[in-house]
């Protein structure tokens, strides 16, 4: 009986170290990520590096916000990622329902072939497109093509939602002479509220993410954030504090919903391998 | 009572009626999906497929070029090697995330404390910008002043050239995709783990079976589906790596880490050789196609 308790206990300690293990590199790095973006210059070009800063700061923040259009690229990035998003919601929830009940499976390979397509590949036609219709340097051909990624996450993530809803309540509606639009509508959707939360968590956060689709079709004034903090890495003398605190900036708003809504994005994350670009 | 015994009946097969009408009006709510999917998805294949039969550069006319490009490609020693690259690096980022990954999912499957905080803690690497990050790698890999060379120095062991070296830049690339990709791979599989029944488990420590030997032969085999889903998606993401390897090395020292797709970027975007690119692209897709089904074909061979 002792051994066998020795034994749970000893298991219990090896789980905690392999959990110990499994976590600090994600863990150390956005903390290295965070002590470098609250030091000073000097601490953070010092050798040996300073684990433990003497003095923190914000004035790697200021800077941020000083020397670039830091704002004017946040309200990009946020129009791009929300019409993407709401463009996705509005066309990809409806197809999701459709080819859940018409059981389409050849649309969901259709889907599932985006999936595995580089972004890069899409980038080539569209470039030529948006330079013929003349939009390249706004932030319509970045939304557009933006919806190559937000598009197939939504209708995929639908799809397996509505697949696991019950068909009874709908074909009772139907049976009570509901048109197919209003079984959707008014019964349908509401039942969907949580798998919608989950496509448009994962759709926005992999929208906002992107970075491939903007460095090649963004202007000076329309880049998205991630493009304009690469921007700044290479075109300015590099110096490290305001570059994390950039860094962090941007990857913040993700990591903040990654933490809130964890439940939902596992959820689909789990269910669908979902992954943009 | 006529009525009432022949409602059922009478509903049923207003039910199958309506099902038949109603299944062709299903198509109207995936219509304007379809039109951005054709619009987005559709079209630049297809244009894309025309364009690589095209002698094409940006500012000068387009004439058509026959397979010329397809051919130039044979002949063109830096794709070569960078096809030879991406398979290099693609073979290293599918199995160090999958031995990794279906080791965190076992640990995550079992109960302890602070279990949810652990587990998001555990997948903010894959959520996290990935130019962000490979920001702040590119500082980490600072030869003179970067944590990870102190770190090793510290531990007695030589400092490494991370990605200044063209012997060390993929090694630490992969290094980074792991990081990044494990998570994905480790919920893949916790999702299977989730749906295990628990009766086999009981049988076997009846049976005396320890701990490896349950994992081995019960636990293994049983999801093993879903470790070759992650395989096959973590195969398709690192052909594709992109972000990472863009800010991190951009494809240097020289080419030493150029893969496929910072080849296509550099022909698209940096020399606007639009056909050629066009059919580097074809050729990409080809390639993954061939991978993805390749790994599939081993899913319905071995399940």
């Amino acid at each position: 009986m002792s051994r066998h308790r020795w034994r749970r206990i000893a298991g219990r300690i090896g789980l905690a170290f392999s959990v110990f293990v499994l976590i600090s590199p994600a863990l150390l790095f956005f903390l290295w990520m965070l002590s470098l973006s609250l030091k000073t210059e000097a601490d953070n070009v010092a050798y040996p590096p300073v684990l433990i800063p003497s003095e923190l700061t914000l004035d790697n923040f200021r800077e941020v916000f000083a020397k670039n259009d830091f704002a004017g690229y946040t309200l990009n990035s946020m129009i791009v990622s929300f019409s993407a998003t709401g463009l996705a919601l509005l066309v990809g929830v409806p197809a999701g329902y459709g080819i859940a009940k018409a059981r389409a499976s050849a649309s969901a390979a259709l889907i599932l072939v985006a999936r595995i397509t580089p972004g890069l590949s899409y980038l080539v036609p569209l470039f030529r497109l948006f330079q013929w219709l003349d939009l390249t340097g706004t932030l319509l051909p970045i939304v557009i093509t933006h919806l190559v990624i937000t598009v197939p996450i939504v209708v995929y993530v639908m799809i397996g939602f509505f697949e696991g809803l019950p068909n009874e309540l709908e074909e009772a509606a139907l049976v009570d002479g509901a048109t197919i639009w209003q079984a959707f509508r008014r019964v349908a959707l509401p039942l969907a509220r949580p798998g919608i939360t989950v496509a448009t968590i994962l759709s926005f956060i992999f929208s906002w993410n992107n970075f491939v689709f903007a460095v090649v079709l963004a202007g000076r004034t329309s880049r998205t954030l991630p493009v304009a903090v690469y921007n700044t890495l290479t075109f300015e003398q590099i110096s490290w504090g305001p570059l994390a605190a950039a860094a962090l900036l941007v990857t913040a708003p993700v990591l903040l919903l990654t933490l809130l809504m964890q439940r939902e994005i596992v959820a689909g994350l789990t269910a669908g391998g979902v992954k943009g670009g | 009572m006529p009525d009432g015994i022949d409602a059922p009946r009478e509903t049923a097969t207003r039910r199958k009626l309506s099902r038949r009408n109603y299944a062709r009006s299903y198509w109207l709510f995936i219509l304007p999906a379809g039109v951005v999917v054709a619009a987005v998805i559709l079209f630049p294949w297809a244009f894309t497929l025309f364009m690589s039969l095209q002698d094409m550069h940006v500012g000068s006319a387009m004439s058509f070029a026959g397979l010329a490009n397809y051919r130039r490609m044979l002949d063109d020693d830096r794709f070569l090697w960078a096809i030879l690259r991406t398979l290099y690096f693609t073979s290293l980022s599918v199995f160090f995330p999958t031995i990794i990954g279906v080791a965190a999912a076992v640990c995550f499957n079992k109960h302890f404390p602070l279990r949810s905080l652990a587990r998001t803690i555990f997948i903010l690497p894959m959520m996290a910008t990935p130019v962000a990050v490979a920001l702040v790698w590119t500082m980490m890999f600072h030869p003179q002043l970067g944590v990870l060379n102190y770190l090793l120095t510290s531990a007695g062991l030589p400092p490494s050239t991370w990605v200044y070296d063209s012997a060390t830049v993929i090694p630490t690339l992969v290094m980074v995709e792991t990081w990044q990709w494990t998570p994905l791979v480790m919920l893949i599989v916790l999702g299977g783990l989730a749906s295990l029944p628990a009766d086999p488990y009981e049988a076997a420590q009846l049976d005396g079976a320890n701990g490896w030997q349950c994992f081995r032969h019960i636990t293994l085999p049983l999801v093993w589906p879903f470790i070759l889903v992650a395989l096959v998606l973590r195969a398709v993401d690192a052909l594709k790596a992109f972000d990472t390897i863009f800010v991190i090395s951009g494809g240097g020292p020289g080419t030493s880490s150029e893969t496929l797709n910072l080849y296509l970027y550099q022909q698209a975007f940096a020399y606007y050789d639009i056909g050629f690119a066009s059919a580097i692209v074809v050729v990409f897709f080809a390639l993954i196609m061939l991978v993805t089904l390749l790994l599939m074909r081993r899913r319905s061979a071995t399940s």
